[in-house]
């Protein structure tokens, strides 16, 4: 586990680096900050960042687009905690591939659903256009990011545009859309065309600067609010307005003074290992992650393959479900029991999955595991507490629905770098076809060599083997990030803050098949 | 032994009124309520809130700010102690301690001056007359003129005979005002004006004398006390040779390397000139000594002297009581056969002054302030405490700090740790400055001279880049701050725990890497701190790496001990942050560091930087008052619009140059148009005023 942790940091480094040593120095010689030197200035200073979904687009445009080319996290500004999607313009000059448009509005549905202020720090050519069909027209496409900017800014959300680089076409509405948006002189430009298009239409000649930069933008369209010297000054003015937001956070939970747990968290490089069909206890993860290693535990004695139990996290209160091996009938039952009491309490669901799947066979199926299971399911679907979600192990099947996957909402969705997601394991993926070929074959009356048998599993291991990697996850925006066991308290902890900053709702159940 | 006589009749003194303020009117409550006497302070508006106005029991308002309106209002000091049915007035020093006038009006008014008899008080007063009596009573005198003749041309013959280098002094002169050396016969006239000058603004009076000038002269003066009954004691000598501005700033008893024989003929000496005036009450007689210990009188001061705490420190005495009692009409306390030396004892003067900048006195609130704990060992006499101010109408003295040592070794290593524990915030104060002075290595040997401080001024007053270590210190003093202050507002809001208030720079899979600016003066430091996740940081300062590890712990109000370690080694501080500012208090002195104030901030661009100025609304061109390549500044006119009827003067919106008129009288212009386009911005903090 160890390595694995090891490695995640390495590749994170090389990740943070952007777009390499030429376009950092060319960036800074342009008199402006790196991205995340820019996020560093705008938080409060010395305080925690939640950066979300570092990996995004990881080996998936030939390594070439670290972090998909955007910044998106949860920082406090002024107090407030807000969502910042800040554009790397060292990273294929800030434009959006299809990932980052999809980054982008995760950023924007966490600060829906959390009810987070949108600080866009803007600095981006716009889409990438070889990639325009994939960015352009459809539902969850770049015409998002601008509809959820009106959206949000109806819900009372605010919506800050810092215009430190480049908003062409597409990007001059993340600006325009904005509540407040603030531009650095010579440096911000915001134009629905950009010169070159300018002079290919009406052969006009005009410097970027004339046609959209801070005076024209301050002065005469009033398309920007703010004018600013340079970067710093920028970044200023957004917490100076995020100061002014008269934003309260005022969470409906009851506090206690937080305590740190008392095993130590390294524990659970040695606990949990990179080979996953070695079990562990989940109580062990539990007590690394709760206030005081305090666990309540809720039906301790049922359903045993299910821990559940009530305990605190920096002082928030919290339930917990965690695996401790597939999940039975009771275990369902014991799941939609406990889901029931933390939604009529209002206590926030975290999720820890470790789950190979729902039971099969006869008796399970006898004993109606498809509706227990499906009540889990409905019990997950409808709980409108804030839900988070990390898997420390496998997430294969069914299980991955039940234990709050990404399709179930919950707020904040994590991996640990050992963990695997996928429909099945690749070793039962393989045998289950390689039964259905041999079958086949068998009514065919045709023979079927090992060596073909293996032709034909060793791909499909492979495939699963790769697909279920938390790095090909993390890649695709499947969850929010892959993060270090050793830091899952505190993000859980980072998320769960944020997830307050909207009031717990009331839960409306669906029918319960009986 | 002693002697009594039924010479005076004493009335018991029940109530003292102190005529005074600050440390010296503290230090005289103390006492008098120690044996049980009532106290009355005076106070002017200025010192309402003052400590020694709640010291005493009772409390009077005499006027003004201004110290002749209110300390120096006979009248009003004396109504007042009549009024309150004092028996007796304490003037402490300064303000009229050393008044003929006032003694005897005093007198007049049936109140006990608590100090030596109107004439003594005179015949010191006028330096001339002094020395004649003093000559007289064969205390050694030195080499002068202190005739009537006033002519330029007499005083520069006499400064001849005497032989250069010569002082040229104000006959009723003291502190160092109308106080002058002439190195040789050619400065001679400019110093003489000069002394002149300030002699007649200070006292009234341009009348001079000529004296000897010793070079590298001692100031030693012998604390002396008589009784109405004719007895008379020293107390032992002080030396006060460090000096800045002729006034002391640090002073010891007993004076180092006196022989036992000097020590005596000195004392003697002083109680010669004491009895030579039939003085009564604590006096100081001063004297000059030069390299071969021999001395020579000077003055004598008909009041208890500022420092004379280092004197009850090696005698155990208290000398205020011993006023008191003796005004009372009691006898000496002590003869001179029970008096003895014990150890050695060192008074620092903390001024309100800024050492590098020719000690110029200051003033100001004293923000934060906070000092070693008194003992034993330890006398703070201060008349101030945190949220007062040192005000600009009085002595900008802060305090007196008093150490005592068994010798003088030890006394001088109590005396730089307590300066390193007494921490001001606020204003300018000389305790680096006493810090350097007390472990000077010629200061250690006892080698004082009153020219100590101009001779070794390169050592006294180091280059003090910040060290790699201070530097760690300031950066990790800046980040707990956040901590503490992250924390603290995170706690007063309705979600106190919540982790983002943790300011430990989580990131996630990474460490947190942020540059740090700091400013020393005129030096900004660039510092890199990395957030290790074990809680410490590895500061890296230039090519230097630096593992620092710490914590801070509020201590008094405003402060903060940092403790800390650098690369293992544990290490003390106490800071208060104001705003962008650190104050840094250590062993080796104290520190402001700073995070520089960011360039938009300076530029003063509030409303946008543009190079140009602008046409505020659209109109006819005027007049243009700038050409091309002309130096602006901000505010000057440039162009004047007529618009509407009416005229708009535009004005230069920076310093600058401009590079190019666009418009000329008669041009019509639209709002928003660019009149004068200046030029790109010059580096912030230069000037045009010096091209």
């Amino acid at each position: 586990m160890k390595n694995l942790v090891d490695q995640l940091k390495t590749n994170i480094q090389k990740v943070i680096e952007g777009g390499g040593e030429k376009a950092k120095q060319l960036q800074l010689s342009r008199g402006k900050m790196l991205v995340r030197d820019r996020i560093n200035n705008l938080i409060d200073p010395g305080s925690p960042f939640l950066e979300l979904s570092q990996l995004a687009a990881w080996d998936m445009y030939g390594d070439e687009v670290p972090s998909a080319g955007i910044i998106t996290g949860i920082g406090r500004v002024c107090g407030v905690e807000c969502i910042i999607v800040a554009n790397d313009p060292t990273v294929k000059a800030g434009t959006y591939y299809p990932i980052t448009v999809k980054k982008h509005i995760r950023a924007q549905e966490i600060a829906r659903q959390n009810n987070l202020p949108c600080i866009y720090l803007v600095d981006s050519g716009g889409a990438n256009l070889p990639h325009q069909a994939e960015v352009f027209p459809d539902v969850g496409h770049f015409g998002r990011i601008f509809y959820n900017q009106a959206v949000l800014s109806s819900m009372g959300i605010p919506q800050l545009a810092v215009v430190l680089g480049s908003c062409t076409a597409g990007g001059a509405y993340v600006p325009a859309m904005a509540d407040d948006s603030i531009i650095v002189r010579r440096q911000g430009t915001i134009f629905l065309g950009g010169p070159p298009l300018v002079k290919a239409a009406t052969g006009e000649d005009i410097s970027a600067e004339e046609l959209g930069g801070a005076d024209l933008h301050c002065r005469r369209s009033g398309v920007t609010d703010y004018y600013a010297q340079d970067d710093l000054h920028a970044l200023h003015l957004a917490r100076r307005i995020a100061a002014n937001w008269n934003k309260m956070k005022k969470p409906n939970v009851t506090f206690t003074e937080p305590e740190d747990p008392i095993y130590p968290a390294d524990d659970l490089y040695g606990f949990v290992g990179d080979n996953l069909k070695r079990t562990f206890d989940v109580r062990e993860i539990i007590a690394r992650i709760l206030d005081g290693s305090k666990f309540d535990e809720f039906k301790a004695l049922y359903g045993e393959t299910l821990v559940t139990g009530f305990g605190r996290l920096f002082g928030y209160p919290v339930g917990i479900l965690g695996n401790n091996g597939v999940l039975f009938s009771d275990s369902s039952l014991k799941a939609v029991h406990f889901i029931q009491l933390c939604c009529q309490r209002k206590i926030p669901l975290i999720f820890l999955q470790n789950i190979t799947g729902y039971m099969v066979g006869r008796d399970a199926e006898a004993g109606g595991i498809a509706k227990n299971g499906a009540k889990m399911v409905t019990a997950v679907s409808c709980a409108q507490v804030p839900k988070l979600t990390v898997i420390v192990g496998g997430s294969y099947g069914a299980g991955n629905y039940g234990m709050c996957g990404r399709a179930y909402d919950p707020r904040f969705m994590y991996m640990w770098p050992n963990a695997r997601i996928s429909i099945m394991g690749g070793e039962q993926a393989a045998s289950v076809l390689a039964q259905i070929t041999r079958d086949q074959r068998h009514r065919e009356g045709k023979e079927w060599s090992e060596e073909e048998e293996k032709a034909l599993k060793e791909p499909i291991i492979k495939k699963f083997e790769e697909e279920g990697n938390a790095y090909y996850a993390s890649a695709r925006l499947w969850h929010d990030g892959v993060i270090d066991p050793v830091d899952t308290r505190r993000v859980l902890g980072l998320s769960l803050s944020a997830a307050l900053n909207t009031p717990i709702p009331e839960t409306n159940f669906g029918v319960f098949r009986m | 032994r002693y002697q009594s006589s039924d010479s005076g009749h004493f009335a018991p003194i029940e109530k003292v009124l102190v005529a005074n303020r600050g440390e010296i009117a503290c230090r005289v409550i103390r006492t008098a309520k120690r044996l049980g006497l009532r106290t009355v302070a005076v106070y002017s508006d200025a010192d309402s809130h003052s400590l020694h106005v709640g010291m005493a029991d009772e409390a009077y308002n005499i006027g003004p700010a201004a110290s002749q309106l209110s300390y120096l209002n006979q009248e009003r000091v004396i109504a007042v102690a009549k009024q309150v049915g004092a028996q007796a007035i304490h003037p402490g020093y300064g303000f009229l301690s050393e008044n003929t006038e006032f003694a005897e009006l005093c007198k007049k008014s049936q109140l006990i001056f608590i100090g030596p008899p109107a004439t003594a008080i005179r015949d010191m007063g006028i330096k001339s007359t002094s020395k004649a009596i003093m000559a007289a009573a064969g205390v050694p005198v030195i080499e002068g003129y202190h005739g009537d003749d006033q002519s330029d041309e007499n005083l520069r013959k006499e400064a001849k005979r005497i032989g250069f280098p010569v002082m040229i002094k104000a006959v009723r002169g003291g502190g160092g005002k109308g106080m002058r050396t002439a190195m040789s016969e050619k400065e001679f006239h400019g110093q003489l004006e000069s002394a002149r000058r300030e002699a007649m603004k200070s006292f009234g009076d341009d009348a001079m004398l000529i004296e000897k000038f010793v070079e590298n002269p001692r100031h030693v003066e012998v604390q002396v006390f008589g009784d109405h009954h004719g007895n008379y004691v020293y107390l032992f000598e002080r030396d006060c040779s460090v000096q800045r501005r002729h006034q002391k700033i640090i002073e010891e008893a007993p004076a180092p390397g006196l022989t036992q024989t000097t020590r005596q003929l000195i004392g003697e000496a002083a109680v010669r000139a004491a009895k030579a005036v039939n003085y009564v009450g604590a006096g100081t007689v001063e004297f000059i000594m030069d390299k071969r210990q021999m001395f020579y009188f000077m003055e004598m001061n008909t009041r208890l002297q500022v420092e004379h705490p280092v004197t009850e420190m090696v005698t155990g005495t208290d000398l205020v009581e011993w006023q008191l009692r003796v005004a009372a009409g009691e006898i000496l306390p002590l003869t001179q056969d029970e008096l003895k030396l014990d150890g050695h004892s060192l008074e620092a003067r903390i001024y309100a002054e800024d050492p590098d900048n020719d000690f110029m006195p200051g003033a100001g609130p004293l923000t934060y302030l906070n000092t070693p704990v008194p003992g034993e060992r330890v006398r703070i006499e201060t008349g101030v405490q945190q949220g007062d101010e040192v005000s600009v109408h009085y002595d900008p003295m802060i305090a007196k700090l008093v150490v005592w040592g068994p010798n003088r070794h030890l006394a001088l290593r109590k005396l730089h740790q307590c300066l390193s524990e007494y921490n001001i915030v606020g204003l300018n104060t000389n305790i680096t400055f006493l810090m350097d002075l007390a472990s000077h290595r010629e200061f250690l040997n006892g080698n004082v001279h009153t020219d100590f401080i101009p001779m070794y001024r390169k050592e006294l007053f180091p280059q003090r880049p910040l060290s790699n270590t201070l530097l760690c210190a300031a950066a990790l003093g800046f980040i707990l701050q956040e901590r503490i202050e992250g924390y603290s507002t995170t706690l007063q809001s309705l979600d106190p725990f919540s982790p983002f208030g943790i300011m430990d720079g989580l990131r996630i899979n990474a460490q947190f890497v942020r540059e740090i600016n700091l400013q020393h003066k005129e030096t900004v430091y660039d510092i890199n701190v990395t957030y290790n996740c074990d809680g410490g940081y590895s500061v890296q300062v230039g090519d230097k790496d630096y593992l620092v590890h710490g914590h801070l712990e509020k201590s008094s109000d405003g402060f903060f001990q940092l403790k800390y370690s650098i690369d293992g080694n544990h290490i003390k501080a106490s800071l208060v942050k104001e705003g962008p500012n650190l104050h840094i208090f250590t062993r080796e002195g104290f520190y402001q560091v700073s995070i520089p104030t960011p360039k938009y901030l300076k530029v003063g661009t509030v409303g946008g930087g543009t190079q140009d100025a602008v046409s505020p609304m659209p109109g006819v061109i005027e007049k243009v008052y700038v050409n091309d390549g002309d130096t602006v500044q901000h505010g000057d006119p440039l162009v004047v619009i007529i618009a509407m009827k009416m005229e708009y003067v535009v004005k230069a919106p920076k310093d600058g140059i401009v590079e190019k008129v666009l418009f000329k009288a008669g041009d019509k212009v639209s709002k928003n148009s660019p009149l004068v386009h200046f030029q790109e911005e010059a580096p912030v903090g230069s000037t045009n005023s010096e091209a």
